[in-house]
This record gives C-alpha cells, sequence and structure tokens, in this order.
C-alpha cells in the first residue's frame, strides 16, 4: 500500500498501532471515532464484552447462526435415518405391538431431539472457534509488553497497518486526541512458530517502538 | 430498551460485587488460589477425597470379578442403589446447567458469581452418575449394548425402550455441559497465561486459552455462542430428566406409572443441585476468600430457589398422593399407603418428607435465609432427602410385589456402600483439582457485570449525546 513510503527509516513495518485505555467507556468512545473517520480494521480488547461496542465498531451482527441452524437439523435427520434403518429396514423389531415403520416416530421423538441439540452444540462452539480464527498460535498484538493486562483491567484499541486508512502519523494523532494511557506500534516479529516467549506476553519485544502519551 | 438490557444500577438492584472491589481485586483474588500453594487444608480433603476414590476402584473391580450378587439387589428389588445413585448425581448435575443456561436467559447477572462453580459440579456429578448404568450391566463385557451397535445376533438396540434415550439424553447432556463450560473458561485462561510467571503454566493455559485476545470481534461471535449453547442447554436440561424419569414412568409398575414425573423429576433435580451447590460454595467461599465476590446476596438467591423448588417437589409428592387415592386404582393406593406411608419401608418415606419438604420451610424467614450456618445444615439435609427421594421411588414400588408370597425387603451390603461413598470420593477429587487449577469464579462475567464495566459508568448525563458528538469531531478532523 502507498503508506509503506512513512514508515521511518531503520524501523521494521508496524504491523499494527496499540493504544491503551483504563475504561470501557473511553475504548468505547475510541471505537466509535474510528468508525466515524471511515477506518474498517481495527479491534478493540477488552477484558469482558462491553456493551454497545459492536454498534460502536460498526460490526453486523454474528453469523453465527446461519452455522449452527443447519447443523442442527442435520442433527435431526441423522437421528431419524439411524433409528428409522436400525429398527424398521436392517433388521425390523416389532414391540408391544409397535410398527416397524415411520409411524413409530413419537418413539424416536426424544433421540431426534438429543442429536439435534448434540450437532448444534458442536457446530456452535466449533464455528465460533473457526469465525473467530481461533486457535491461533501468535498475533503480532502479543508483542507489545502492556498488553497482557487486557485480560485483567485494561482496555486496548488497535489498528491494523493494513486499513487502507491506516497512516502512521494521521492514526497516530487520531488516536492521541483520546488520550490513551499509552501508544505504541507493534512490529510483527515474523517469527512464526519460534516467539512462544513473547506470545504469552511475558517480555518486551525489542523491535517494537513504545511510546507514552 | 428493555430491561433485560439495562445496567445494573438503572433496575433498582445493588452491586452484586463487595465494596471496593475493581477489575484488578476480582483478577487477583481468583487468580490467586491457582498460583499460591495449596492450603494444608485442601491436601488434607484431597487425599481423603483420593481414598475414597480408590475405594470405588476397589469396589467396581470386586464387582467385575463376582458378578452383581455383591450387591444387595434380589428379587423382587432388582433396581437399587445403583440406580438411585445415577438419579441422584444426574439431579445434582442439573444445578449446573440451570445457573449456566436458564438464568442466563432470564438476565439473572446475579449468576456470574456462582456458574462456573455450578458448572463444574455438573460435569463431575453427570460422571459418577455414567459410572452406575456402565457398571450395573453386571457382565462388563456387554456395556457396548448400551450404545447403538449391533449385539452378536446382528439386533440393533430397541429404540422404542426409554432406557436407550436415556444414553443419548445423558452422554448429549455430558458433552453439552462440557463444551459450554470450556467456552465459558478460554477467557479466563488467557487471564492465567497472562499471569502466568512460569514456562509451564504458561504453555499449559497458553494452549487451552487458543491464543485469546479479547478482540470485541470475538467477543461478538462468542457471546452469541453463549446465547445459543444457553438457548440448547435449556430444553436439553429438562429434556435429561425427565428421560431419567421416563424409566419408570413408562413402565406399568404402580408408584412408578405416573404422568407427573418429568417435571416432578426436574424440579427435584434443580432442588438437589442448588443444595450441593451451596453446600460445596459455602465451604469454599470461606476457605478461599471470596466473600467479596460471593455476597451474602448471592446465598439468599440461592436459598429462594431451594425453598421453591423444595416447595415443588413437594407439591409433586401430594399430588402423588391425591392420584392415587382419586385414580382408584387399588395397587396404587396400597403402595402408597401401605408401602410408603407406613410399612417396612416408611423410615425412608418420612426421612424423604422431612428432609425436602420440612427442612428448606425455614428460608422463608429472612434471618434463616442469611444464616450461614442454617443453610449449610439444610443444603446438607436436602442432599440426603433428594437421595432417600430416589431410594423410596425405586425400593419402596419394588420391595413387595404384587404377590405377598414374593414380598421381600431390601438391604445394602458393604460393597454397595463402597461404592457409593467412592463415587463422592471422586466427585471430590474431581472438585477440588478443579478448585486449585482452574478459575473457580468466572473472571470476565464477574468484570461484565461489575457497575465499571458500563461504559457511561461515571457519566450521568447517560453519555448518549457523547457518543453523537464523537462521530461530529471526527468528520471535523478528517476535513481538516
Amino acid at each position: 500500500m502507498t503508506n509503506m513510503q512513512h514508515v521511518r527509516e531503520g524501523e521494521s513495518e508496524p504491523a499494527l498501532l496499540l493504544a491503551e485505555f483504563d475504561t470501557a467507556g473511553e475504548c468505547l468512545h475510541a471505537a466509535e471515532k474510528l468508525r466515524d473517520a471511515g477506518y474498517t480494521q481495527f479491534d478493540t480488547h477488552t477484558p469482558f464484552p462491553v456493551h454497545g461496542m459492536d454498534q460502536a465498531m460498526g460490526l453486523s451482527d454474528s453469523k453465527l447462526g446461519l452455522i449452527v441452524f443447519p447443523i442442527g437439523l442435520s442433527g435431526t435427520a441423522l437421528a431419524f435415518l439411524m433409528m428409522h434403518w436400525m429398527n424398521n429396514i436392517d433388521y425390523p423389531i416389532i414391540i408391544g405391538g409397535k410398527p416397524a415403520s415411520v409411524a413409530s416416530l413419537p418413539s424416536m421423538v426424544p433421540i431426534m431431539f438429543e442429536l439435534t441439540i448434540l450437532l448444534s452444540a458442536f457446530a456452535t462452539v466449533l464455528g465460533m472457534f473457526g469465525l473467530n480464527r481461533l486457535p491461533r498460535h501468535h498475533h503480532p498484538i502479543f508483542n507489545s509488553a502492556r498488553f497482557e493486562s487486557f485480560s485483567n483491567d485494561k482496555f486496548f484499541v488497535s489498528v491494523e497497518a493494513t486499513d487502507p486508512k491506516f497512516h502512521v502519523d494521521k492514526t497516530k494523532m487520531l488516536l492521541e486526541d483520546l488520550h490513551p494511557t499509552s501508544l505504541e506500534f507493534i512490529a510483527d516479529d515474523n517469527e512464526g512458530g519460534q516467539d512462544l516467549e513473547s506470545a504469552a506476553g511475558a517480555n518486551a519485544p525489542t523491535n517494537a517502538t513504545g511510546e507514552g502519551a | 430498551m428493555s430491561a433485560w438490557n439495562l445496567p445494573i444500577k438503572a433496575i433498582g438492584e445493588t452491586p452484586l460485587v463487595g465494596e471496593g472491589t475493581t477489575f484488578k481485586t476480582v483478577t487477583d483474588t481468583v487468580c490467586r488460589v491457582t498460583e499460591n500453594k495449596a492450603p494444608r487444608g485442601w491436601w488434607v480433603a484431597f487425599l481423603l477425597a483420593a481414598s475414597f476414590t480408590g475405594i470405588l476402584l476397589t469396589a467396581v473391580a470386586y464387582l467385575f470379578w463376582h458378578g452383581i450378587g455383591v450387591w444387595g439387589n434380589n428379587a423382587p428389588v432388582y433396581w437399587a442403589w445403583d440406580i438411585t445413585n445415577f438419579v441422584w448425581w444426574i439431579g445434582i448435575g442439573h444445578a449446573g446447567t440451570l445457573i449456566s443456561a436458564v438464568l442466563f436467559l432470564f438476565r439473572q447477572k446475579w449468576r456470574t458469581a456462582i456458574n462456573r462453580f455450578a458448572e463444574a459440579m455438573t460435569i463431575f456429578a453427570v460422571i459418577c452418575a455414567l459410572i452406575f448404568p456402565g457398571i450395573h450391566v453386571g457382565r462388563i463385557w456387554h456395556a457396548y449394548y448400551m450404545l447403538p451397535l449391533p449385539n452378536e445376533m446382528s439386533i440393533w438396540p430397541n429404540f422404542k425402550s426409554p432406557l436407550i434415550w436415556d444414553v443419548f439424553a445423558v452422554s448429549t447432556y455430558f458433552t453439552v455441559s462440557l463444551l459450554f463450560w470450556y467456552v465459558g473458561l478460554v477467557p479466563d485462561f488467557a487471564t492465567l497465561r497472562d499471569r502466568a510467571q512460569n514456562r509451564v503454566r504458561r504453555i499449559v493455559y497458553g494452549t487451552l486459552a487458543l491464543g485469546w485476545r479479547g478482540s470485541n470481534r470475538h467477543w461478538q461471535n462468542y457471546e452469541r455462542a453463549y446465547l445459543i449453547l444457553a438457548a440448547l442447554s435449556t430444553p436439553l436440561v429438562l429434556s435429561v430428566h425427565s428421560v431419567v424419569s421416563f424409566d419408570f414412568a413408562t413402565s406399568l409398575m404402580p408408584g412408578w406409572h405416573t404422568t407427573i414425573f418429568p417435571p416432578y423429576f426436574v424440579a427435584g433435580a434443580v432442588f438437589s443441585g442448588f443444595a450441593m451447590v451451596m453446600t460445596l460454595m459455602l465451604i469454599t467461599r470461606a476457605v478461599y476468600g471470596m466473600r467479596s465476590l460471593v455476597l451474602m446476596k448471592h446465598l439468599e438467591l440461592m436459598s429462594k430457589i431451594i425453598l421453591t423448588t423444595g416447595s415443588l417437589v413437594g407439591y409433586a409428592y401430594a399430588m402423588e398422593f391425591f392420584i392415587a387415592w382419586y385414580g382408584g386404582n387399588q395397587y396404587e393406593r396400597f403402595l402408597f399407603v401401605n408401602n410408603r406411608l407406613t410399612g417396612p419401608m416408611a423410615w425412608a418415606y418420612w426421612i424423604m418428607i422431612s428432609c425436602n419438604v420440612l427442612s428448606p420451610q425455614v428460608f422463608w424467614f429472612k434471618k434463616f435465609r442469611t444464616s450461614i450456618p442454617v443453610m449449610f445444615v439444610v443444603s446438607i439435609l436436602v442432599n440426603i432427602g433428594m437421595w432417600f427421594e430416589r431410594f423410596v421411588i425405586i425400593v419402596t414400588s419394588l420391595y413387595r410385589d404384587f404377590l405377598p408370597s414374593s414380598w421381600g425387603y431390601f438391604r445394602p451390603t458393604l460393597i454397595d456402600i463402597f461404592t457409593y461413598a467412592g463415587t463422592l470420593g471422586l466427585f471430590f477429587t474431581a472438585f477440588l483439582l478443579f478448585i486449585r487449577w482452574v478459575p473457580m469464579i468466572a473472571i470476565a462475567e464477574v468484570k461484565g457485570v461489575m457497575p465499571e464495566a458500563d461504559p457511561h459508568f461515571g457519566h450521568d448525563d447517560g453519555g448518549h449525546e457523547d457518543h453523537e458528538s464523537a462521530g461530529a469531531i471526527a468528520e471535523a478532523e478528517a476535513s481538516s
């Protein structure tokens, strides 16, 4: 992209700009400001889901339901086909005068229900992690030494360098106006599988430029 | 904005955490239990529980070697402690799902203080429950008969039998509870990962946290997943104990063949489960200093649920008697009056009534509802009473068969007692390990219901205009 030229000499290309806030309200406000300025590839990192953040970031509704519903229905169908084939076709069993046919559907209801729930639950959990692209071994954001407090009591906003609106100075100014407690560029160390230590957020990376605000 | 959506102060409720609690103290209070050395009492309890688990293994091995004859089950009582224990353990599990799913759908925010705890209890209770159908088949090498596999004559299981419905219901219940629990744990594992001081903790919790980074794009799908799981678990939990009750209700035994069974079993399950949550919570809260997160308010609400479900169970007992009289079936009437209310097994019936119906009635009074010793005693009594409820349902319906010549009595053997005590050991072993290594209170969820979690916290003007002007400022800046 064109913003490559804004990278100062001698520094690696920043992967994202990370701002830290003390309260959920400030974080929400920053998200609104980025949304209104036309940014699309930014994110907030909070210890718990902040109420109203989806609207503040301009996110559309979660697509998870679209994954779960068809898989749930296939659970219903699978249960029916299993019982129908086993008890009515492969080896018909007549118990208590109940016919070995679809007419015995009422006795199939409990297992059809259970398998609907079972497959839906797997679809929900795997679908959620799939949509979130988790598990993920590493993310450049973990290169920040401050980031580990996202899971404690701090609220972060990150803007990805791949955002078409991203501009090293302008984006920084925009976030500085919101008075974050810290603002830093985070570099992607491109180390892939080698950076387990920094993935846990324990060590400060050497190539991230930290800057207090 | 409807009421469920409003922050807690707007609906006139008091905060759900103690005074002076901040996000940081929530993290510290919960995490330090897994980070500090276990107190001496933990080791004592753990070794005790582990020895009982050893007794369980020995008793089960003995059972496998010798066969079902080592238990007290015999003509005419073919179902006894095995099924009693199975139903009791499954029932205990139900409170966890009720708290995590049903109270979530009803937006009962106080659930956050106890849900992790109760969900863990669900999983361990269901493990204990699943042991019994597995071992009571006698010839353990035929345990696969419970699965949808053909037997040696190529016959598939009979899907018109509630016993196989039960297999599907309970195994689905276990799987879904485990998934739900794990999903809830991921953000808290991330907290433990970020606090980790050594490499082992960093790798273990880092793996369990799956690279969670609190992203709102993730929280969005996460919250939707939580909602869907809650919506799935709610009918599931009702179905599980209903299906368990079908094992009895679809038979033609007096005392079992009643339509009230499904709701009656579900109410009893929630009742016993809440009692177990309360017993464990009172101990853990005191031992680990969780008083700022589990307030008297939470305990009082739990007492109210115990009172409600206890009264529902009492109503069901009364209704069974009414129908036995009103239905006019002489076997049914004989069973209720001569085999339960009076007769050689009446002692079990009256233990059940005093523990389940009478003891929770003290919770009508705020003084007892907020007294920890009273709560503790009542919760233990309810656990005992609910075990006796299942014992009464199963054994008193069987011990006097239709012909007086085949009347009998039930006495448990030592192996019965060892097996039951052993499952208690297994339950507490798992539970103590959970307390030691896993955040026992849902950190992220508790933070989410704190007043500070509200983005408008500290703005009395509601902050709404603020948000609109934010857009205007940004636009002005963009054009400048």
